[in-house]
């Protein structure tokens, strides 16, 4: 099995939030957190990312938008939710266009809550999400096989 | 024969090992110079392992994969020509052959910053090409040879008769290796203007095989680099590896330390460069002769 | 050699003939049983060349009526020319033939006993233009049948006059074959004036003003380079008695001072005919005629017979004034044709400025005069025919099918013209991408250029081919990228005798890149040694071995990544587009909120590089350059 979990790729998208979340998101590749010691790479790319990570509420604008990156995002993948927000809606949770949390429209692994969530609960929550993200690339690759050798899981 | 077969075996092995860990240091160096500890020295192979193991994906349809492909076969193969010994002029015309191939597969998507980074891609090329070219013409005033193995045998050492060929070369080397401030098509920082730039729409195993490809671009070009060093004395090779360490080094410098200029900036730059630097020269080789 | 004189004649008698035939049908079959026997027999030609152990041959001692003919000819020619220019107010241009005229009758009637001259001269250059012109030539002939067919029905506003167009391509012919076998530079100037003249009549085929302007720029900047033909051959007739081609070059060669302004002036009206700067602008003009008198004349033929004029001198060049005016003159058209290419979007400019520029190259290949710069040379000038004439027809059929010759509006050609787009593919790589000729064609050139120290050139190859790479290249994308169009597939409207055309081309470009070590060995190396006396092995056995991997390297890859790719298992993803693509990759969603099309255009630095006022500054320096370096010639002999 690789070892995949050495190299989780972050695409981040701030929804509807008031940036906080997507600030300290930011912080965690500054120099006092540096989560490129695991490897993690902040991409701007659907196509290559592993790891879906999530800032701020879904609206009525940015739902297909997030339903689309996730689509481009190649399989496997791993969602985070990160903020209040972005797991329930948080604070804009009753305005006339929120519709809610992330998992709204898109299947969310892990949530991270917080307002705004702390860079160590979001390395964490990627940490947990880079499991998840091995365990998947595992099932994959054995899939594959299968299908390879003929058998059906 | 024998020294050619060893040196395309070697190429095709060990490029994609020393690139990768070439590629490790530069981050690991990048990161201690911006006061972080960084990614472990082995993260570009855990990259390309994580890569590949992904579902395989495209957009439009086979035929960018294709153009992909043949960009790295090609890549390889004019590697090979340099490694063999060969002609080096010739080597480099199938090198810029495989960067035309780069642009098709960008190009080919139709997809918005795909095609912006291609063009911007194709003006890298004709921004550095000249001075590739006028390195070739200088390594063959100098040795009397377009033969890689050729010069390599000539009992001086070259960057003494070709300080300004090196200069030109080292310069365009920042575009080709895509470090700021000329990154105009992609680079390698995380945040850009143009997204991924022509690998945009690379994903998964694409990604893997540009990512290789490049190692092999990069080995190539310190290969280029070492020329203006190596002959057949002992030291030279020593010499050679400090020379690559010392280019190397200095392009993650300037890459840390510069903002991303405009394509025509890096135009004008670089064929003033070519022209002042490789032009005089060779004005005073073929006046030396 | 009565083949000889039956290439030189029948195309010339058959011209009328097409001029009395009404019928476009009964045109078009005769057309084609005359284009026939023409190539065959410039085949039979070569083939009888061959047969007697490829020498040389001079042939034919012709009587004085013939003679006289010549003559005749040039007056006729004369007057035509003066007559049109006064019917449409230009009466000065008609100077220029008229001096010229007067001058060549009174040398030929009062001038000294001139020495006796064969005729046919038959060597391994004229019988590569020979077969340039008889293959290429009588392809692009036949491809202009259906095209002319097809241009008519589209542009209704011009007066259909195919009986007139095609009598003069025919005209054309005949003239091209009696320039490169004739030995006499009085037979050689008459076929020389008739060129320049076809040139015009076709230029100005729609008579639009704009092409009359045009097809008078031509005329006068052609006169003038054959005027200078005129007084070349005045002079040389009077100083030594002889007006063979041949003895004026080995006197060059000698080094006899009685040559060198001769051979100045005729290089000089090489420059004009192969559209050098400072007279690069009736190009750009002749591009307002019908597509197969720009692919014939304007650039697989005509302005080749510039080049081959100048290859001819080319053993007196090194060393001498007049190759360095060649090759400065030769390598800035390169590189500045090159710069202007990059900002047109006009597929037909381009490829006007591309062989201006590539002309150039070979032009400067001729002003260093070594045997490797020829070698080089003719590979381009073969290579330069072949994917040229392939483009302009292309681009002319494009043009019939959709109505735009636009570069941009050839977003997508593959997916909606794929016929088309593959030839048009096929043409630009046979233009400057490894492995085909032109690439070991510039390392040649290259080389000869650092052996004879001639830093400017090197300078202008080095540059000029990254500028030629871009332009081609964004083209190429163009044709390949994902349309933003409908991406249906198209009818292209082809008769069946510009796809029998466009497919002999085609696989003419790959035989020649396959079989170039070959061509080299068998014929090219030969010519070299019946040129300069010695043999040179430009081709060495390990570059040769490397040519032939490289090419089958570079035709392999491509072809096994695609079936490679094909049988992959991809998962198709949208492309990116910031997540808001409106469900396919055509569309996205603006800030409205409503669908918006997606339309990609190509970097043409239109203000950075502003070809009208590039033209203008590049033509007064190469006049510049021009003059100066003429009157250096000059007054070195006075």
């Amino acid at each position: 099995m690789a070892k995949v979990k050495k190299s989780p790729w972050l695409l981040h998208y701030d929804g509807s939030s008031c940036n906080g979340c997507d600030i300290e998101t930011l912080a965690c590749l500054t120099p006092v957190y540096d989560a490129e010691r695991f490897g993690v790479v902040n991409t701007g790319d659907p196509l290559q990312a592993d790891i879906f990570l999530i800032t701020g509420g879904i609206n009525t604008q940015n739902k297909s938008v997030v339903e689309q990156l996730y689509q481009q995002m190649p399989w496997p993948k791993v969602v985070v939710a990160v903020g209040t927000c972005a797991c329930t809606g948080g604070i804009f949770k009753d305005c006339y266009n929120i519709l809610g949390g992330a998992d709204q429209v898109i299947p969310v692994d892990i949530y991270v809550p917080g307002c705004a969530a702390r860079p160590q609960a979001i390395i964490d929550g990627i940490i947990q999400a880079v499991e998840l993200f091995q365990r998947r690339s595992d099932e994959h690759e054995e899939k594959k096989k299968g299908a390879a050798h003929g058998h059906h899981h | 024969m024998i020294e050619k077969i060893i040196g395309v075996a070697a190429y095709i092995l060990l490029a994609q090992l020393v690139g990768g860990l070439l590629d490790g240091l530069d981050r690991k160096i990048s990161a201690r110079m911006q006061g972080r500890v960084g990614p472990p020295l082995l993260q570009p192979f855990y990259d390309v392992r994580k890569l590949f193991a992904k579902q395989i994906v495209g957009v439009i349809n086979s035929s960018q994969a294709a153009m992909l492909y043949s960009y790295l076969l090609l890549m390889v193969f004019s590697g090979c020509i340099f490694f063999a010994g060969n002609d080096i002029l010739m080597s480099v015309f199938v090198l810029s052959t495989a960067s035309l191939f780069l642009y098709f597969t960008a190009v080919i998507t139709g997809s918005p910053y795909n095609s912006i980074a291609a063009s911007r891609e194709l003006i890298q090329i004709m921004t550095y090409e000249p001075a590739v070219i006028l390195a070739c013409v200088g390594f063959y005033m100098a040795s009397g040879t377009f033969n890689v193995s050729g010069i390599i045998h000539s009992d001086m050492v070259m960057i003494t008769r070709l300080p300004g060929f090196f200069i030109a070369f080292v310069f365009i080397l920042t575009i080709k290796m895509r470090k700021s401030p000329f990154d105009v098509s992609t680079s390698h920082h995380a945040h850009q203007e143009l997204v991924k730039g022509v690998t945009t729409e690379m994903g998964a195993r694409n990604l893997a095989i540009y990512t290789v490809a490049e190692w092999y671009e990069v080995v190539y070009l310190l290969g280029f680099v070492a020329l203006f060093v190596i002959n057949q004395q002992w030291w030279s090779f020593v010499l050679a590896v400090v020379v690559i360490l010392a280019v190397y080094f200095l392009e993650i410098l300037i890459d840390n330390s510069s903002a991303r200029v405009k394509y025509g900036a890096m135009l004008k730059w670089t064929w003033a460069m070519t022209l002042l630097a490789a032009g005089v020269n060779l004005l005073i080789l073929m006046l030396i002769r | 050699m009565g083949v000889a004189i039956f290439l030189v004649c029948f195309p010339l008698l058959v011209a009328p003939v097409m001029y009395l035939i009404p019928n476009d049908k009964v045109r078009g079959r005769v057309t084609y049983a005359c284009g026939a026997l023409i190539a065959a027999a410039a085949l039979c030609l070569t083939a009888c060349w061959a047969a007697g152990g490829m020498q040389v041959i001079e042939a034919y001692d012709p009587a004085a009526w013939v003679d006289h003919l010549i003559l005749a000819g040039e007056i006729v020619l004369a007057v035509i020319v003066t007559i049109l220019c006064f019917k449409y107010h230009r009466g000065v241009i008609s100077l220029l033939a008229i001096v010229p005229t007067a001058m060549i009758a009174f040398l030929e009637l009062r001038g000294p006993k001139l020495a006796e001259v064969n005729a046919i001269y038959v060597d391994h250059l004229s019988i590569l233009m020979c077969l340039i012109i008889g293959i290429i030539g009588v392809l692009i002939v036949v491809y202009a049948v259906g095209y002319m067919e097809g241009y008519h029905e589209h542009h209704t506003g011009f007066v259909n006059r195919k009986n007139y167009f095609f009598m003069v391509l025919f005209l054309f012919l005949g003239a091209m074959f009696g320039f490169v076998l004739s030995l006499s530079l009085l037979w050689i100037d008459l076929f020389w004036e008739i060129t320049s003249v076809c040139s015009f009549l076709l230029i100005g085929y729609t008579k639009t003003d704009e092409a009359i302007a045009n097809a008078f720029r031509a005329l006068w900047m052609n006169l003038l380079g054959g005027t200078a033909l005129a007084v070349g051959i005045v002079y040389l007739g009077y100083r030594t008695g002889n007006v063979a081609l041949q003895s004026l070059i080995s006197l060059g060669v000698a080094g006899r001072v009685i040559a060198v302004i001769p051979i100045a002036l005729i290089a000089f009206a090489a420059l004009t005919k192969a559209a050098q700067l400072p007279f690069s602008t009736w190009l750009m003009g002749a591009m307002v005629a019908p597509t197969p008198s720009s692919a014939l004349l304007h650039s697989a033929t005509m302005v080749k017979a510039g080049i081959y004029m100048l290859f001819r001198l080319a053993p007196a060049m090194p060393g001498t004034t007049t190759g360095m005016m060649v090759s400065l003159v030769g390598g800035f058209t390169f590189f500045m044709a090159s710069i202007m290419a990059i900002s047109q979007r006009d597929a037909k400019k381009v490829l006007a400025l591309s062989t201006i520029s590539n002309l150039g190259l070979m032009v400067a290949c001729a002003g260093v005069g070594r045997p490797e710069t020829i070698w080089a040379g003719i590979f381009l000038m073969l290579f330069h025919a072949v994917s040229k004439s392939l483009l302009f027809q292309d681009v002319g059929a494009t043009e019939n099918a959709t109505g735009s010759r636009n570069i941009e509006d050839m977003h997508g050609l593959m997916y909606r013209l794929p016929r088309l787009a593959i030839f048009m593919f096929v043409g630009i790589a046979g233009m400057y991408l490894a492995p085909f000729g032109m690439l070991i064609s510039k390392w040649s050139a290259l080389k000869a250029a650092v052996d004879n120290n001639n830093i400017i050139l090197v300078l202008f190859i080095a540059f000029g081919s990254a500028t030629t790479g871009f332009y081609w290249t964004k083209w190429m994308g163009k044709l390949i990228a994902f349309s933003h169009r409908s991406g249906q597939k198209e009818s292209d409207h082809m008769f069946p005798e510009e796809v029998l055309s466009l497919t002999v081309h085609a696989v003419l470009m790959i035989a020649l890149c396959v079989l170039l070590p070959l061509i080299s060995k068998a014929y090219v190396d030969p010519l070299l040694v019946e040129m300069f006396g010695t043999y040179t092995d430009v081709l060495s056995t390990s570059i040769l071995i490397m040519l032939v991997v490289t090419i089958c390297f570079v035709f392999a890859i491509p072809m096994l990544s695609m079936v490679y790719t094909r049988n992959l298992k991809m998962n198709m993803k949208l492309s990116y587009m910031s997540g808001i693509n409106a469900g396919n990759n055509k569309r996205f969603i603006d800030a409205m909120g409503d669908k918006k099309k997606i339309w990609l255009v190509n970097y043409y630095f239109e203000d950075f590089i502003q070809a009208d006022r590039m033209m203008r500054y590049s033509q007064i320096f190469a006049a510049a350059v021009l003059i100066i370096m003429i009157c250096v010639v000059i007054g070195g002999v006075l």
